[in-house]
């Protein structure tokens, strides 16, 4: 049971986005909506790697015997999250664009392109 | 032969097509230089006839975009009101739409089997 | 050294390298990063031309990095491959020529439609990592490696959206807009990615599409990548980010935008024939595949008529001839386990969707450059307030009426050649959504008679006194797109059977896929 709540938190962060994407009418906290979801699944991608007791899948200096996790989940992890970072920073900084000439951040708003 | 599309249940070659048109045209080039030309050039006979209205002048009578279709738009008022209100440029909007579709594409690719 | 091997890698390795000395090359002149990368995407399209023809010739190609060759896929014994490989099939460079001609015109196009903005040098080179994003989209082997080139392609076209933000608020709300769905869509993939790789340990799309049991998981994936997927590609209902993007993106980069929504399509039917073909339940996602091209044509269509926008017009007409293409794959898919229908109309439909995805490419590129042109000119895009421009723009009119012939479907230009393969299968399997497809091709003809005769005819305008044809360079991009567009139109059978119908074989044929890699067959 315990070794199914890594799961459970991915359902909750990927909800918790969506419902702030679909709800929130704030861009900054669409943005974070966003955040959400990546961290869910990045947190899926690392925990489908994760073996109970096992070290980090460095080859060199693992303890002979030892069992490691898988470090495919970890490098794609790694990837989505770097990923994750330049999506983050260019919505940010298209938010901000955003704010200068419309002079608000609310959806209902931002919606000059419409019909 | 170069061109030949089949398609199935029949062809299709864009060069036969080209070739018959040509002849066509041809034809009905011949048959209107073949036609009246009796009327007297330079005359009132030359001038456009709107319903006995007086000619306007020609930057005045171009014709925008918006008057194009009016009536095709206003016959079909009750299938675009509800369209031009389902796109409402809000951005809630746009990812709710993705979000129903997904749920409903799993539900039906789920049950089918 | 020998290079040939190495072509399929040389086709991304250009533009991503090229993207990132740019703006060291800015520093020389400013006309230089212009250049530079209208060179580089010719290489680009050259080496793409010559790897197609090694793949019509010879068969798939495969290309593995970091491995001691090139064709190395098992390395010491192993029975799954472990590696990033690059496999590419015709219909992986069907897409690869569209993406190379499109990015290379659109660059040409660019030489002078931007010349006045500022920052050049970021423009060319998010132009060039775009183009690298939709290359490796469409030449990967590997499903995680897709999900990064998908990343790729929809970071750099988010900027370029709004590369005009710094003046006007619409490209920055497009833009937001676009990134928000793209990043849902790229993440709920990697979730697919996922699930993928938590029940059988390998992203291999071969070794998945040979391993692959269509379990309750695989319906999840399926169920999760089939919508996102087709979101962007514009498919109506999901298709809002379309009009606002395209509208407000510069000219020659909403003719990359619509190749790169494209690269998503091909991902669908990689997606769909490629790893699950005939176990998942044809009939259904078929028809899932058909309503979505469905709701696209006549929806799409319908909302163009209205637009006063001549961008966001073309927009809307590109959702709806994405229609089409789905329409057609979709009847192909719906009919795959059933080996007579597939036969009698199957493939041909596949066949019309597929030649469709390259027609749309060419003359919705065109419209949208001369929807540019006009904008260069006059700056507007409002169709009420243009006029008369046949007057001043001969050139210009004349790529219009061909463009709009060819969207409309009129022969003998190549529209006519794929919708007239689509219709008369398509029909074949059910007649209504024959006559659907071309009801709603009149519509679109409507909708082009009303930008022909706002936009060109009429008397001429005081306002646009000064107006005359726009420079050299996007002329030529102009010009050359009409050739192809002729071309295709008078020869189709060419292209069909040599690029086309390879291209739908491919998809059908998964062992196939599976074997290049896997071996055995």
């Amino acid at each position: 049971m315990i070794s199914n709540f890594p799961y459970i938190a991915v359902i909750v962060f990927i909800s918790l986005g969506i419902y702030t994407l679909i709800f929130n009418k704030n861009l900054i906290k669409i943005a974070i909506g966003i955040c959400l979801i990546e961290n869910g699944a990045n947190l899926f991608l690392i925990t489908l790697g994760y073996k109970k007791g096992a070290v980090a899948p460095i080859y060199t200096m693992a303890p002979a015997g030892q069992s490691m996790v898988l470090p495919t989940p970890q490098a794609l992890t790694l990837t989505s999250i770097v990923i994750g970072l330049a999506t983050t920073a260019l919505i940010l900084s298209v938010a901000m664009m955003i704010y200068k000439h419309y002079g608000t951040l609310d959806t209902d708003e931002v919606r000059r392109l419409r019909g | 032969m170069l061109g030949l599309l089949e398609t199935g249940s029949g062809f299709w070659n864009a060069i036969i097509w080209l070739v018959i048109i040509l002849v066509l045209g041809a034809l009905v080039v011949y048959f209107r230089n073949k036609g009246e030309d009796s009327y007297k050039k330079r005359t009132e006979q030359d001038k456009p006839f709107i319903s006995g209205n007086p000619e306007l002048n020609k930057e005045d009578s171009h014709l925008s975009a918006s008057h194009i279709y009016w009536g095709f738009t206003e016959a079909l008022k009750d299938y675009y009101h509800p369209l031009i209100d389902f796109h409402t440029g809000n951005i809630n909007d746009y990812t709710g739409w993705i979000i129903v579709v997904t749920v409903l594409v799993l539900i039906m690719v789920g049950v089918s089997g | 050294m020998n290079i040939l091997p190495h072509l399929p890698i040389l086709i991304i390795a250009l533009p991503l390298l090229g993207a990132f000395i740019l703006p060291l090359l800015n520093r020389i002149n400013k006309k230089v990063p212009g250049i530079f990368s209208v060179l580089i995407l010719g290489a680009s399209l050259f080496f793409t031309i010559l790897v197609a023809i090694k793949v019509m010739t010879v068969g798939p190609q495969v290309y593995v990095f970091g491995a001691q060759s090139t064709g190395f896929t098992l390395p010491s014994g192993l029975k799954f491959p472990i590696r990033i490989i690059f496999e590419i099939d015709a219909m992986s460079i069907f897409m690869g020529l569209i993406t190379a001609m499109v990015s290379f015109l659109g660059a040409v196009y660019s030489l002078t439609f931007i010349q006045k903005e500022e920052g050049l040098d970021k423009y060319y080179a998010l132009l060039l990592l775009l183009t690298v994003g939709m290359f490796g989209m469409e030449l990967t082997g590997d499903i995680f490696n897709f999900f990064v080139f998908l990343e790729i392609a929809s970071i750099a076209s988010v900027a370029l959206i709004s590369f005009q933000a710094l003046y006007k608020g619409e490209p920055a709300e497009a833009g937001f807009k676009y990134m928000v769905v793209s990043s849902i869509s790229a993440l709920i993939v990697l979730f697919a990615v996922g699930i993928f790789y938590g029940q059988y340990d390998v992203l291999n799309l071969a070794a998945l599409a040979r391993l692959i049991k269509y379990s309750q998981l695989d319906k999840i994936a399926l169920g999760l990548m089939v919508p996102v997927l087709a979101m962007k590609a514009g498919a109506v209902p999901m298709h809002m980010w379309t009009p606002d993007a395209y509208s407000e993106a510069p000219a020659p980069i909403t003719m990359i935008l619509v190749a790169a929504s494209q690269a998503s399509l091909y991902a669908l039917f990689r997606v769909t024939f490629t790893l699950y073909n005939i176990q998942l339940n044809t009939l259904t996602v078929g028809w899932v595949i058909i309503i979505f091209g469905l709701l696209s044509m006549f929806i799409g269509v319908t909302m163009a008529i209205i637009q006063k926008d001549i961008k966001r017009l073309m927009a809307y007409h590109a959702i709806s001839q994405t229609g089409y293409m789905l329409l057609g794959v979709g009847v192909g898919l719906a009919v795959l386990a059933d080996p007579v229908a597939l036969q009698k109309y199957g493939i041909t439909a596949m066949e019309g969707g597929i030649f469709h995805i390259m027609n749309h490419a060419m003359y919705k590129g065109l419209l949208f450059l001369t929807a540019g042109a006009l904008f260069y000119r006059t700056g507007t895009r409002d169709l009420n307030h243009m006029g008369g421009l046949a007057h001043s723009m001969k050139y210009t009119t004349i790529f219009f009426i061909i463009g709009a012939a060819a969207i409309a479907g009129l022969p003998p230009f190549n529209g006519f050649a794929s919708k007239l393969l689509i219709y008369e299968s398509v029909y074949r399997f059910n007649p209504i959504l024959s006559i659907i497809a071309m009801v709603v091709s009149i519509l679109t003809l409507a909708s082009f008679v009303k930008v022909f005769h706002s936009a060109f005819l009429g008397p001429k305008l005081p306002r646009y006194k000064e107006v005359k044809e726009v420079p050299t360079s996007m002329v030529f991009a102009m010009a050359v797109l009409s050739g192809i567009i002729i071309f295709f139109g008078l020869f189709p059978d060419v292209i069909i059977k040599n690029l086309v119908h390879p291209a739908a074989m491919s998809l059908i044929e998964q062992v196939k896929y599976s074997a290049t890699i896997l071996g055995g067959m």
